[in-house]
């Protein structure tokens, strides 16, 4: 490499998002990352610089992604980038980082993100962070952090202020601890970040009218692709919509003794309560469930008005998917366990008993009224 | 022609996990398993066998008692086994492990029909970025979460999951792909396997043997050489406990009052 050189940290300024399309639509995960990007690029006085690749995405679309925080817009259309393809928007993205220097790349840890981001991480020669679940640049506001979320002894701690690292967090060990991971010798510093974690900002129309949208010619040709897409399909079975969800009943590994009439349980009580049913990871690799059902880590991210978790301990990961729930009722046979911890109201005891008593009483309050 | 898979050796999180009062893990307390996706990913490279005779080759890197690990993958039906072990790799984060193990793949090495197999991602780190990370390396195409294969000629028809669907994709060999267990159910170990799962080869690649490879920078391996650090863990602070309730009418009257049902 001649005049790129990843270890000159000093050449590389502002802060990216890489803004998913898929259909020519610009994904939600994209305006979270916008909105907690804006924080970070305030934080240390750079631009921040949305970037998207796509075929003929509509100019309000691009514009759009100024009113969630974006100063800039990088736009590369080809009929190429249509579609995703490894090969095609990691040589498009990564010669865009070559060329413009960025200190930071943000990426949504979807199913897309996660095949891009390591591609041209290695490719970048620079880290990597997963799944992301908090970002500071300010150690300051990281020691904050710290102090609300962490049982660490800070009066023992040393931060260096001037650092300019930015710190990613996220659930380490299958979700047992939490680790926050620098990078601090290459650029640009790179994160996946974990979809329904940042919150979207508030829409800013004015800031929308001003962005910037670049666009740059796109050095690609088919023979640079070496998978070729011969089908997309959209899932003909309505996914399961956890994040949208008012309610969420979910079901942990207290349902495998009798697993059918575990999830029949959990459906009742979500139909009683109108919800729907989410499931713990252990549920789910055991293969008693679907996947779109999982909450926590590898899972979704939730915050529903009265989330009910029935027979599930309450690991780090799952409790970090949904413990900013509004009302979190937990039934667990082991009076120990750890989601007592996070529940507002706990019954101990066996949820084939439980379940069957809490749908009766609801149904009778609610005929009652 | 070879399949080529890489399987990890992990502690078992699902299981009881012991964390250490500096918020390390206690790995030395905790059971070992062979990674989930990387047994789909072998699974994969089995039934790739079974249709076209080839080698079945894999690849692992960990301390010495990732044998034993090994030895159960040869047991399962692969021919062989290569342990990447070294003091030097220790402590390596993905883009380290990556070169590691690309410059093992190339010394086994990569022929024109062959195909890498790994797992999607691996349940100690959850990164999901150690396969794509080697399929850069050795300059290979990919296909991440792949939930079918069907081999046509020189090429595998690979079906890609997405959150809202799927993608099927035609990839020339030689190429990487990472396996989810939505792919099939692996097999397991043959009671002859066992019987004969000493006498196959298990070769090892020390740092000597691998640090000379183009694709190892020797000052970008290992916990110090790794592009990223661990700058703080911790484990999360207990929160106050909630209010138990003795009783499924208790609950539902204080539902009642707060007006959430």
């Amino acid at each position: 490499m001649s005049e790129y050189n990843f270890t000159d940290t000093a050449a590389f300024h502002g802060v990216w998002v890489f803004c998913e399309q898929r259909d020519g639509v610009i994904q939600s995960i994209s305006y979270q990352l916008l909105s907690e990007g804006r924080k970070l690029a305030n934080d240390i006085g750079v631009e921040l610089c949305g970037v998207v690749l796509g075929s003929g995405v509509e100019e309000n679309y691009l514009k759009a992604l100024g009113g969630y925080g974006a100063d800039r817009v990088y736009y590369l259309d080809s009929p190429l980038l249509k579609d995703y393809t490894t090969d095609g928007y990691a040589k498009v993205l990564c010669d865009l980082v070559k060329d413009k220097k960025p200190e930071i790349v943000l990426i949504g840890a979807t199913n897309i993100g996660r095949d891009l981001g390591p591609r041209c991480a290695a490719r970048l020669h620079t880290g990597l962070t997963a799944d992301a679940t908090h970002l500071d640049i300010d150690t300051g506001k990281y020691v904050e952090f710290l102090k609300e979320s962490s049982s660490l002894d800070l009066s023992k701690q040393k931060f260096d202020y001037e650092d300019r690292n930015l710190k990613m967090t996220r659930p380490a060990f299958g979700g047992h601890l939490m680790a926050t991971i620098i990078c601090p010798r290459f650029r640009p510093q790179m994160s996946t970040v974990r979809p329904g974690v940042m919150q979207t900002q508030e829409y800013d129309e004015a800031a929308a009218a001003k962005v910037v949208v670049e666009n740059v010619p796109v050095e690609l040709t088919a023979d640079d692709i070496g998978v070729e897409i011969l089908e997309i399909k959209k899932s003909a079975a309505k996914m399961v919509d956890l994040i949208g969800a008012d309610v969420i009943v979910s079901v942990g590994r207290g349902i495998s003794s009798d697993p059918e009439k575990g999830i029949a349980l959990a459906e009742e009580l979500a139909g009683v309560l109108g919800g729907v049913v989410g499931a713990s990871r252990a549920v789910v690799d055991a293969g008693m469930i679907s996947s779109d059902h999982q909450v926590g880590q590898t899972g979704k991210t939730v915050h529903p008005r009265i989330y009910v978790a029935l027979g599930i301990s309450g690991a780090i990961q799952h409790v970090a998917g949904m413990q900013d729930s509004e009302t979190i009722i937990a039934v667990n046979k082991n009076e120990t366990a750890p989601i007592f911890g996070v529940a507002n109201y706990g019954i101990v005891g066996d949820l084939f008993k439980v379940v069957p008593q809490l749908i009766a009483e609801i149904k009778a309050v609610q005929a009652a009224k | 022609m070879k399949a080529i898979v890489c399987v990890k050796q992990v502690p078992d999180t699902s299981g009881k996990v012991a964390v250490k009062p500096d918020g390390t893990l206690d790995r030395a307390s905790m059971a070992t398993i062979t990674n989930p996706d990387d047994l789909s990913a072998l699974e994969a490279a089995l039934e790739l066998k079974e249709q076209t005779g080839c080698e079945v080759v894999v690849v692992s890197m960990g301390p010495f008692t990732a044998e034993g690990m090994l030895r159960e993958c040869i047991a399962r039906g692969a021919d062989r086994a290569v342990l990447i072990s070294g003091r030097e790799f220790g402590g390596s984060d993905t883009f380290a492990t990556s070169q590691i193990i690309a410059a093992g793949i190339n010394k086994i090495g990569v022929g024109p029909e062959d195909v890498v197999f790994c797992g999607r991602q691996a349940i100690d780190g959850d990164t999901a970025q150690v396969g794509p990370q080697i399929a850069e390396k050795l300059h290979l195409p990919q296909v991440t979460y792949v939930a079918g294969i069907k081999k046509e000629g020189d090429s595998l028809i690979c079906k890609r999951m997405l959150e809202d669907g799927y993608m099927t994709l035609k990839v020339k060999t030689p190429c990487l792909l990472t396996c989810i267990k939505e792919l099939n159910t692996p097999r397991y170990m043959s009671v002859s396997g066992i019987f004969e799962c000493y006498s196959k080869p298990l070769e090892i690649f020390d740092y000597p043997a691998l640090k000379d490879d183009p694709l190892i920078e020797t000052d970008t391996i290992g916990l110090k050489g790794s592009p990223t650090n661990v700058f703080k863990s911790f484990t999360p602070p207990q929160k106050g406990a909630g209010t138990m309730v003795e009783s499924a009418s208790a609950l539902v009257g204080i539902l009642n009052d707060k007006h959430l049902i």
